[in-house]
């Protein structure tokens, strides 16, 4: 084992900030990292071991105890509960004889839920042993267990259980007509970096990834940091359920995201680059580091880029499953091989990101709009979307549609027309912008998406009327819960007790004053959390509360109180315990007159 | 010249580099916190110091001072918010003072008298913690950890050490300790270690003390926690 | 007299510690009985509680049993209020939430040091055990919190006081105690 581990730290150099590539590494020979291999870790990094055994209790795929040979995830994202998840889950533990969350005695495979794997659009989806599943159904589930029980490595099944499809309905501006790899570095060359900027800028360009931040305006604040040395990051994390186009970008486009970072890298003078890739993408990593070294063969990354006397690299980084490893500081500190904590700001990254130097951070799609901007100038996506939301926007599509997959528009397109063109019907509402975004209803489908109006990261998750609201919010609420990074007490404990008190309600124990309480909470929540993730991690229940209080108010008892947990169930283990079943030895869950 | 803020309509000093924290500070403002000690790098994680820079809610311990800002501290909102925050902590881990050695001397307990909190007002998780009672003269009870930092930060900046770490994610967030065995006995901590006696609340315990001084009249019962704070804070400053 | 206010007490999964403090109101008793008049409370011989005005409620709710008083407290009282740590946040008894109860009943009855005749009763007449502590406000809704370890004589005074007048209740720094 000491031999296996010193090869892996090897091949990582020993850098603590690889440390998650290390552990990613350990896990996949062993299913865990014990106690002895931290010790190993701690001695050859010299980290804390603290800081080994935190950094694995805080990412969901890391381990300090065994998981199965095989250890197979199912994506608990709504869109794959519409798609029968549920049911198959339980089949799945059924027919493995084992409890979900558990691993079998036998210790051969083990099973359990995971936050959406961004395969909303050819779900039911999962992971086994990192690799990304889809379309799950019965027959494909009963394939599986022969291959476990049969002791088939994971790289001899069947192919088309991992195939993943782009499904690309509708292609705009970014996704027709791609460029030739080295175009636009040649055009930004031949223009000068400041004017390619200055094209960015006209661009209107602002960033994908949900903020909208002026991506010009960023590039220019990181160049213009007295410390020169500087990073380019590319956060391909997505994690908000409901979204993959970034997965699509980086499966057919990959050439010119990197492009755009290298063309960023040259502006604003980096010298290397991160793609920090979500662990669910792992089936895109040996393409991904294949096209890096085309690259790189090319004269298009690495040092004196088309001989312009430019040094540029870029290394891939996965995550471990954290969706607030999204959020940019916390992302940051995930490249650094620690745990993903937002950080305090100011200071923001593009001042001290990565190792605390000046560090651009942006989202897939807007590096591939840059590549294409370098190319076509800004004026060219200028005239395309709304004054203030220029260009266009891929969306990810799901949900209760007749073609689920990427749509790409100009921006100010209405609601109903994206339904209309993947063939939506009797819809009850649309989760735009994932959990952390709106819920709007039909009613509203005239709203457009643009920044001035709905603003969205692209996750565009469709319901029908056959949906019921409070499993939707239920299931939104459950993932903050879990995703919380715990580092700020509002959203730490709020995240929490959000969860237990809209369980309440769904689950008919509540009252009029528990909407109170809940709205309460809410806010509590939004308005004092450290980051992103809190402040918006009340969204699902406040958009639907505000647009279906009725829906909540049938949960309700016409009572002033009830207990939030089942009183009766409480008195299971005396009664068992006494061997007693008579009506002293029950309870109601209120008081009966 | 200084440059000026305001908070609570008092204009209020202060220097290049200082936090709102700070400057409050050495104006004799108090601004409710506890993952906060001057001593020590600011955490900005219990978020009992949100105050309103201009409408808009920030960590007083951790957002830079800045010319002009006006500031809310005391409005009824802020401190409704910062009540429910406490009781946030009360009802995450297990606080059952009449039986913790460090009640009366408590911030957490002192805290949520300053903020007039008479009960928990959420449903209480009664989390399964440990106690570490290994060391002969440090004991450690994880049901009273409200994850400040603090000892963290101490033994990392002042005891050049790092005995604590924060580990988990989210509400499995715990507090681990830099030893082969995990327990405090076989790490390289020191009665004299400045980690062990920052503790804002009775999670680290120094043995034999504990009832020196009778309950009743302990700090907090003498005097309100913005008193003691001030006393104590803005002598550092000078 | 007619329309002296009327005040139940009990305790739950209390040790009456709180019961005692009120007795520390001492000659203020007097002055208290020419205002209230006490209802079901361990002060009188009163079984069940009839419609109050107040309901005074030590210790956190325990088992079977406890439910059910509270519920006929909550129902018949217009004014609930937890009295003390143990109402509030279950207490010193809530110390046993993180013993599952089935380690908890077998070291009490059957594995214990020095236990005859070792086995877990089976009576109908005894109440079951919950499988954890709950402070009060988990099972029923609760109007007012007086915390302590009991509280202070003072601190009922203080509460009484304000309700007898019409005044909302509110207690001054020095009175509110966790201890
Ligand atoms: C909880 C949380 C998760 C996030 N996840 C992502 C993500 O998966 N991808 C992304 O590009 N931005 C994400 N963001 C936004 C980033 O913090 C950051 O704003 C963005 O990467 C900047 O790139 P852009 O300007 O190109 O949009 C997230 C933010 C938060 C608060
Ligand atoms: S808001 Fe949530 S995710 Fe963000 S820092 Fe606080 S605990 Fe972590
Ligand atoms: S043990 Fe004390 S000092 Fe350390 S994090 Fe917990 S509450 Fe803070
Ligand atoms: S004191 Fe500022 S966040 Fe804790």
């Amino acid at each position: 084992m000491q031999a296996f581990i010193q090869t892996i730290i090897d091949k990582h150099e020993a850098a603590p900030v690889r440390l998650l590539a290390i552990l990613r590494d350990i896990q996949a020979e062993y299913q865990h990292i014990s106690a002895a291999t931290i010790e190993i870790l701690a001695t050859a990094l010299k980290l804390p071991r603290t800081q080994i055994i935190s950094v694995i209790e805080f990412y969901s795929f890391l381990h300090t105890t065994p998981t199965g040979k095989y250890d197979i995830l199912l994506s608990d994202s709504i869109t794959d509960r519409m798609l029968g998840k549920q049911n198959l889950m339980f089949y799945f533990a059924s027919q493995l004889k084992l409890k979900i969350g558990e691993l079998r005695s036998d210790g051969l495979v083990s099973l359990n839920n995971t936050s959406c794997t961004g395969m909303c659009d050819q779900g039911p989806a999962g992971i086994v042993n990192g690799y990304a599943l889809t379309r799950l159904d019965r027959p494909r589930i009963d394939a599986i267990i022969k291959l476990i029980e049969q002791h088939t490595p994971v790289k001899q099944w069947p192919a088309e259980f991992f195939a993943v499809s782009d499904n690309i309905y509708q292609a705009g501006l970014l996704l027709q007509a791609p460029i030739k790899p080295g175009d636009a570095l040649k055009a930004h060359f031949q223009r000068g970096a400041q004017n390619t900027l200055a094209e960015i800028d006209i661009s209107g360009l602002r960033g994908r990834g949900g903020a909208g931040f002026k991506t010009a305006m960023k590039w220019r604040f990181c160049a213009a940091e007295p410390e020169t040395e500087r990073y380019v990051v590319c956060n391909a994390d997505e994690g908000e359920p409901g979204t993959f186009k970034d997965r699509v970008i980086l499966n057919s486009y990959a050439h010119q995201v990197f492009e755009g970072m290298t063309v960023c890298a040259s502006i604003i003078g980096a010298e290397q680059g991160f793609l920090y890739l979500r662990g669910e993408y792992l089936h895109l990593y040996e393409k991904l580091q294949a096209i890096l070294q085309e690259r790189r063969e090319s004269a298009l990354l690495g040092n004196n880029i088309l001989n312009q006397g430019i040094n540029f690299d870029i290394e891939i980084r996965l995550g471990c499953g954290a969706y607030i490893c999204g959020e940019e500081s916390a992302l940051i500190e995930s490249l650094e091989g620690k745990r993903g904590i937002p950080r305090n700001r100011p200071p923001y990254p593009v001042s001290q990101g990565y190792l605390n130097k000046p560090t651009v951070v942006n989202n897939v799609e807007t590096f591939l709009a840059s590549t294409k901007i370098a190319v076509h100038g800004g004026q060219w996506f200028a005239d395309v979307g709304t004054e203030q939301s220029q260009g266009t926007k891929i969306l990810s599509i799901s949900g209760d549609c007749a073609k689920p997959g990427i749509y790409e528009y100009a921006f100010g397109v209405t609601v109903a027309q994206v339904l209309n063109d993947c063939g939506a019907y009797d819809v009850l509402g649309i989760q735009v912008g994932g959990p952390s975004g709106t819920f709007i209803d039909i009613k509203e489908s005239q709203r457009k998406l643009a920044f001035e109006d709905l603003a969205t990261g692209g996750s565009f998750i469709i319901f029908n009327q056959s949906r019921n609201i409070l499993d939707i919010v239920k299931n939104f609420t459950h993932f903050f819960a879990h995703e919380s990074c715990g580092f700020c007490t509002p959203c730490r404990v709020g995240t929490s007790l959000l969860k237990k008190q809209l369980d309440k309600i769904t689950e008919g124990h509540g009252s009029a004053g528990d909407i109170v309480a809940l709205e309460e909470l809410c806010q509590l929540v939004k308005n004092n959390s450290h980051c992103g993730l809190g402040q918006t991690a009340a969204n699902p229940i406040l958009s639907t509360l505000q647009r279906y209080p009725e829906r909540y108010a049938e949960k309700l008892k016409d009572i002033s109180y009830e207990p939030g947990f089942d009183l009766d169930a409480s008195l299971e283990t005396a009664r068992h315990l006494a061997n007693r079943d008579d009506a002293g030895a029950h309870l109601t869950q209120v008081e009966e007159d | 010249m200084h440059k000026t803020i305001t908070i609570d309509g008092q204009e209020v000093p202060f220097e290049a580099g200082q936090t709102i924290m700070d400057a409050a500070i050495s104006a004799d403002i108090y601004i409710p916190h506890l993952c906060h000690n001057p001593d020590y790098q600011p955490h900005g994680s219990c978020k009992l110091c949100t105050v309103k820079v201009n409408g808009r809610n920030c960590s007083a311990c951790t957002f830079p001072a800045m010319e002009g800002q006006d500031i809310q501290n005391h409005s009824a909102d802020l401190e409704q918010d910062r009540l429910r925050i406490t009781q946030m902590l009360f009802v995450e881990g297990n606080h059952f003072c009449p039986s913790c050695e460090k009640t009366g001397n408590c911030q957490l307990q002192a805290v949520a008298y300053y903020l007039k909190m008479h009960d928990n007002h959420f449903p209480h998780f009664f989390a399964n913690r440990e106690m570490d009672a290994s060391h002969p003269e440090i004991l450690i009870d994880h049901n009273r950890c409200i994850f400040c930092n603090l000892c963290v930060r101490a033994s990392q900046e002042k005891d050049n050490k790092n005995v604590f770490a924060i580990s988990g994610r989210g509400i499995n967030k715990r507090l681990i300790i830099n030893s082969k065995s995990g327990q405090l006995k076989d790490s390289d901590i020191d009665i004299n270690d400045c980690a062990a006696h920052i503790c804002p609340t009775g999670a680290i315990l120094i043995k034999g003390t504990g009832y020196q001084v009778p309950i009743g009249q302990r700090i907090y019962d003498q005097q309100k926690i913005d008193e003691v704070s001030l006393a104590e804070e803005s002598k550092d400053h000078g | 007299m007619a329309d002296k206010l009327k005040l139940a007490t009990t305790s739950l999964a209390g040790c009456f510690g709180c019961h005692m403090s009120l007795l520390d109101i001492d000659e203020r008793m007097l002055e208290l009985a020419k205002h209230v008049e006490f209802d079901r409370s361990p002060i009188t011989d009163i079984e069940h509680c009839n419609p109050c005005d107040i309901g005074l409620i030590e210790g956190g709710v325990c088992n079977s049993e406890n439910v059910h008083v509270l519920r006929e407290f909550r129902k018949n009282c217009k004014i609930l209020v937890a009295v003390g740590a143990c109402a509030i946040n279950g207490g010193l008894p809530a110390l046993r939430n993180h013993i599952p109860l089935e380690d908890c009943l077998n070291e009490s009855y059957r594995d214990g040091i020095g236990i005859e005749n070792a086995q877990i009763p089976s009576d109908p007449e005894l109440p079951l055990l919950l499988d954890k502590v709950y402070p009060i406000h988990e099972i029923v809704k609760v109007d007012y919190y007086l915390p302590g370890c009991p509280p202070s004589g003072d601190v009922f005074w203080t509460f009484l006081s304000d309700i007898i007048a019409g005044r909302e209740p509110s207690l001054p720094y020095e009175l509110i105690h966790f201890d």
